[in-house]
């Protein structure tokens, strides 16, 4: 590893100190980052002079340029307010069915809508509003509550069984393994099997048809179609909101649910409301 | 006399941790007054036999290396297990099922282990790093042995016990919130004993010095330990809600706990990840290259004006946020200008190397130092540049950010460090050379390539989010949710994933090649070993 010293064409003044055999040469600064340097500090000054920076008693120097992050922002969103105010005074003053067939009001509800949902809607029902169990798919023609422009609209307005706004939609299935024996709930799950065409015990779906008459077809109707006044589903076509194997259907029947969605009334303007029902509405399944 | 002292401070102490424990309110604590508890009495019976047997005397005309060598291992040892908690909880942002929560209970979910990982690669790692690198180097530039006796060991070990008291703590719920100052009042309380320790044997070696000036590199060094110091102590100001439990209440509230926050956290980048490792790079530098520091003046202009500038540049942080317009203009503007401070320590850096560029073809050790400086270079010209505000607007939240801190992260930090491990390991156990010249040529490539895929999947990744968050149509609504960019973010998630893989492969094939120079390579005739501190 002797290595001889590389020969460098005439090395510069060393300053005489020497630290574990560290020297340093006596260069002087590089002229561009010295000058890179002041054009940062002389730009920095200016910048300060330009732009509120220097804290007084109370407040601090406005700045030449009378920038202010908040005032921009203010102004960005008040442009936009502005120039949507008429088409939103129009949406909320129209007939809801009516929204769908005047171009204007469509285009705009499809935009606006659409923003609302992917801010408010999405965290439950998807970004592309497929739902995920628990959550309704709102892109088929198969509704709970119903999927008129009206019925859309009443429920993003009051929500589903929160506790924040008296007007909204309530419903509650009982939690049936109470009052039934786990025969009976065996027997009604495989009626349900039965009704929405899967495999099935056929003996079992027999008995299960009583108990279903007794207990569940005051909701979801003699046939077990549902009924969209109670939000009670259709159990008889292959959409499922928790899942339609046997083990999820038992504890459906045993234990009940109770989806929850939040009332938007109050926190979202009447436009705002009125533009997402329309957007939903539109996704293909509205009535 | 003095031991029979030590053992009743370790009785009393292992005593009261156990009641403590008794006591505790919440498991994080129970866990770290256990954890004080067996740590203070192994050392009792580490005392006890030590008592009353004749005393060795201390070998003052040698350095006291043995705390560097640990110092060494645990270096190695925490970096591999900080890239492995990387690599980890980057796989989970690309594949969020292996947050395993159903298995784990929630306690291996990203939110535990990210704390985890970046206080294991700053503080476990880079802190390790730049303790053992100090000891060495404030020893050998001052020619004198540590000052203190076993006070040196004590901040070795008291640190690693600070390390094991906060990561058991993240993953049992015991956190602060606050980013890389997440360890509770306990932990922060024994830091400060251990950081105090630390400052003390360092300023005492300088003052003992048998060189007349104190070198460039002990500048950095000591500017490092008391602004840390300064930083941890007002950042951490705390008041606990019981002295059984770990939770405790910040002093600062709203957006003066949140600019004290940032003050501290850009500093922590400032003074550990930069000011530190600027003493590293110094010394092992041109003690590699064999060649004298490029200019003195500019060691001098750029240090002042490096840690002058640094303190201010905090708020660039809370750009668009509760923050007055103004402080945020000054922290952009003390940013800017920090540039160039910054840019001196690289241009002393790659200078010094020339002369001997040459040695680039043979000397993978100083290729690897060069790509260092070249990163710490191109990560601080970016930092400037992402403070300032309109850019900050379009970068500030995204992965643009994660790519930025790791560039300098990986590259800068990790090279330099790994660079100096290559120097120290056959020194400091008196090996000829390293085992493998060319296993370090792998690791220099593997973590280059992985760092260059890592950096470059965020550019694209944050710039990507950042246009997608902002994007409206031509009536003001905003055109992507949230989700979109989450999903849009996967395939660059995967490919820094790989590059955390790579990374990691090569800090594995480092541990090996430092463990093989020790133990697959005879040691040298038996002779006094050390180095005379003249």
């Amino acid at each position: 590893m002797s290595r001889k010293p590389v020969k460098v064409k005439a090395d510069p003044e060393t300053t005489g100190h020497v630290w574990d055999g560290i020297q340093e040469f006596n260069n002087p600064l590089p002229r561009w980052w010295l000058w890179a340097l002041y054009l940062t500090i002389i730009w920095g000054i200016g910048y300060v002079i330009a732009y509120p920076a220097w804290p007084l008693i109370s407040g601090a120097t406005p700045g030449l340029l009378g920038y202010s992050t908040r005032a921009n922002v203010a102004k960005e969103i008040q442009r936009f307010e502005d120039a949507n105010a008429p088409v939103e005074a129009k949406l909320v003053a129209a007939d809801l069915p009516a929204i769908a067939t005047d171009p204007e009001l469509a285009n705009f509800a499809k935009n606006a809508g659409g923003a609302v949902f992917r801010t408010r809607c999405a965290p439950c029902h998807g970004a592309g509003g497929a739902g995920a169990r628990g959550y309704p798919n709102l892109l088929d023609n198969d509704w709970l509550w119903g999927g008129t422009m009206e019925d859309i609209h009443q429920t993003v307005s009051h929500g589903i069984r929160n506790t924040t706004d008296p007007d909204a939609r309530y419903s509650q299935m009982p939690a049936f393994g109470e009052f039934l024996e786990p025969e009976e709930i065996d027997a009604v799950v495989n009626y349900v099997l039965a009704i929405s065409g899967q495999d099935h015990d056929a003996g079992l779906a027999e008995a299960g048809a009583v108990v279903f008459a007794d207990n569940c077809a005051a909701c979801h109707g003699e046939d077990g179609t549902g009924d969209r006044e109670q939000g009670a589903p259709n159990l008889t076509d292959a959409i499922w909101l928790y899942g339609g194997d046997p083990a999820t259907l038992t504890e459906t029947v045993t234990k009940a649910r109770f989806g929850v969605m939040p009332a938007w009334a109050g926190r979202l303007s009447e436009s705002d409301i009125r533009a997402v029902t329309a957007y939903v509405h539109g996704q293909g399944g509205g009535e | 006399m003095w031991n029979y002292f030590k053992l009743a401070l370790l009785a009393v102490i292992a005593v009261a941790a156990a009641i403590a424990a008794n006591y505790a309110r919440d498991l994080a604590y129970l866990v770290n007054a256990l954890t004080i508890m067996l740590a203070a009495a192994a050392l009792f019976l580490w005392v006890l036999r030590r008592t009353d047997e004749p005393v060795r005397a201390e070998p003052m005309h040698e350095y006291n290396d043995g705390v560097i060598r640990a110092g060494v291992i645990a270096t190695a040892l925490w970096g591999v297990v900080g890239f492995l908690v990387g690599v980890t909880i980057a796989f989970q942002l690309a594949y969020p099922a292996l947050n395993l929560s159903d298995l784990t209970h929630g306690y291996m979910n990203f939110g535990k282990l990210r704390p985890l990982h970046t206080s294991a690669v700053i503080f476990a790692f880079g802190g390790n790093a730049l303790i053992a690198t100090s000891f060495y180097v404030v020893q050998r530039t001052s020619a004198a042995r540590l000052w203190g006796g076993n006070l040196a060991w004590f901040v070795f070990w008291g640190y690693q016990l600070v390390i094991v008291l906060a990561a058991t703590g993240y993953i049992l719920g015991a956190t602060q919130s606050k980013e890389y100052a997440e360890p509770e009042w306990l932990t922060d309380w024994w830091l400060t004993v251990v950081w105090v320790a630390y400052l003390v044997v360092f300023l005492g070696t300088i003052v003992k010095r048998k060189e007349p000036h104190i070198y460039v590199a002990n500048w950095f060094y000591l500017s490092f330990i008391v602004t840390i110091a300064m930083l941890h102590l007002i950042n951490n100001i705390s008041i606990p809600v019981s002295l059984f439990g770990s939770k405790s209440v910040q002093l600062f509230s709203g957006v003066q706990d949140a600019m004290t926050q940032w003050w501290y956290g850009h500093n922590a980048v400032g003074f550990f990840l930069t000011a530190g490792f600027l003493g590293m790079m110094y010394y092992f530098v041109p003690k590699q290259a064999e060649r004298p520091i490029y200019s003195y003046k500019l060691s001098i202009i750029h240090f002042w004006a490096l840690i002058f500038l640094y303190i201010w540049a905090g708020p660039h942080h809370l750009h668009y946020t509760a923050l007055p317009d103004w402080a945020a203009t000054l922290g952009m503007v003390f940013s800017v200008i920090l540039w160039m401070p910054s840019w001196g320590g690289m241009i002393n850096g790659l200078m010094t190397v020339s002369g001997a560029w040459d040695k680039l073809r043979t000397d993978p050790i100083l290729r690897m130092m060069v790509v260092s400086i070249g990163f710490y270079g191109m990560s601080t010209f970016e930092g400037p540049m992402m403070s300032i505000r309109a850019v900050n607007s379009l970068s500030h939240y995204t992965d643009w950010t994660i790519g930025h801190v790791h560039s300098g992260a990986l590259g800068w930090n990790g090279m330099i460090t790994f660079g100096a491990l290559y120097y120290l390991v056959p020194k400091l156990w008196n090996r000829e050379r390293l085992y493998s010249l060319s296993l370090v040529s792998w690791h220099f490539w593997l973590a280059t390539i992985g760092i260059v895929l890592y950096a470059s999947s965020m550019w694209v990744s944050g710039i990507m989010e950042g246009l997608m968050w902002r994007e409206v149509d031509s009536q003001g609504f905003l055109v992507n949710a949230f989700a979109d960019t989450v999903a849009a973010k996967h395939p660059m998630n995967v490919v820094r994933a790989l590059g955390g893989v790579l990374f990691l492969a090569g800090a594995c094939i480092m541990a090996f090649n430092l463990w093989a120079t020790v133990a697959r390579q005879a040691g040298p005739a038996p002779r006094s070993a050390a180095v005379p501190a003249e």
